[in-house]
């Protein structure tokens, strides 16, 4: 079995976009993130907490499970051939139960590096309403042919 | 040489001596495992075959892997341990920052995650946090304090990085007329802490 690319670094333009990819929040999307990510802060899964103490309007995605929002997104777009090599993300407001979030992406940079290997730089929202809740800027590797396999790189031939 | 008159307090000395000085070694509590990442991964509907499909993985990435984002995860202490007398807190810098430097609220603002080696299941990770900076005093919309960088570097148990995380937090004091509920912080973003 060969895993063919879904995405090959000369496929790329910038100014790409990436298709919009939409969730409806619930309590439990909030939850079960909290739980995988081993964030057992109440404001993660106790409303009244959340209300009380926090004074937001619910219980609110935490940092770790919008990270890995970003990364399922991203990888959607590259197939699992595509390797993260940095994520950047800064927080803006919050996301609730109820609310629709909308991650949308564009391609900011496509690049070579010295050892051959392809990189595309993205830059992402997530928004809820049109509002934006987070902001990253991404930097992942996709192949840059056929038998082209970023996984493979180590040490030096690695540069994120 | 002293400050000028009316000028703000400078960082206190023991606090410029702790930047670029590792601290907090430890190791992970549990060895990675798959259950958390198919949790992770079916709580964001991930279905990216290296984490789905064994023979992908191996193919792709030579067995099993992690999704990169969840680094942090193989860190966060148990809810309750036994014996443990007194709360583990996560990037104990932060923490230890707020009370320093009496700033009682305190946001992450930006955090930036780099990957190097894959996370593998029945790794066991070790880690470090770096303090790297603490800025002067500013004041932003939330209050007046200090924004300080804190980097925290990840290895296997073969001593080979697998990833850096750089977070940036403002530690600070609310205005008067921003109390919360019941005088509690608001919580902003998705890690007010």
């Amino acid at each position: 079995m060969s895993v063919r690319p879904v995405l090959v670094h000369g496929d790329v333009v910038e100014g790409d976009r990436l298709p919009t990819l939409r969730h409806a929040v619930s309590a439990t999307t909030v939850v079960l993130g909290a739980l995988a990510t081993r964030d057992w802060r109440p404001m993660h899964h106790d409303k009244d907490f959340a209300v009380e103490r926090n004074g937001t309007r619910d219980i609110f995605l935490n940092t770790p499970n919008q990270a890995a929002w970003f990364e399922r997104y991203i990888t959607d777009w590259t197939g699992p051939l595509g390797r993260l090599g940095r994520v950047t993300f800064r927080m803006r407001d919050s996301v609730f139960p109820g609310d629709v979030m909308v991650l949308d992406g564009a391609v900011s940079e496509v690049s070579v590096d010295d050892t051959g290997c392809g990189w595309i730089g993205l830059d992402l929202t997530l928004s809820v309403d049109g509002d934006t809740k987070s902001t990253a800027g991404a930097r992942v590797a996709v192949p840059v042919n056929d038998d082209d396999n970023p996984w493979q790189r180590r040490g030096e031939r690695w540069k994120p | 040489m002293s400050p000028p008159e009316g000028a703000p307090p400078a960082v206190p000395d023991d606090v410029v001596a702790m930047v670029d000085v590792p601290r907090y070694e430890e190791d992970g509590e549990f060895p990675v495992e798959r259950g958390y990442v198919w949790s992770m991964c079916a709580a964001v509907e991930n279905g990216n075959p290296l984490y789905w499909d064994d023979a992908v993985a191996a193919q792709i990435t030579g067995g099993p892997i992690a999704p990169p984002t969840m680094l942090s995860v193989w860190f966060r202490p148990h809810h309750w341990a036994p014996g443990r007398t007194e709360e583990r807190l996560p990037l104990r810098i932060h923490f230890d920052l707020k009370e320093r430097l009496g700033l009682p609220e305190a946001v992450m603002t930006d955090n930036t995650m780099t990957f190097y080696e894959p996370v593998r299941p029945g790794d066991v990770l070790h880690t470090r946090q770096i303090l790297r900076s603490v800025s002067d005093l500013k004041t932003t919309k939330l209050g007046t304090g200090r924004f300080w960088v804190i980097e925290v570097e990840y290895t296997n148990q073969r001593g080979e990085r697998v990833g850096v995380e750089s977070y940036t937090g403002f530690g600070y004091r609310r205005r008067a007329d921003q109390d919360g509920p019941g005088g509690a912080p608001r919580a902003t973003a998705g890690s007010g802490s």
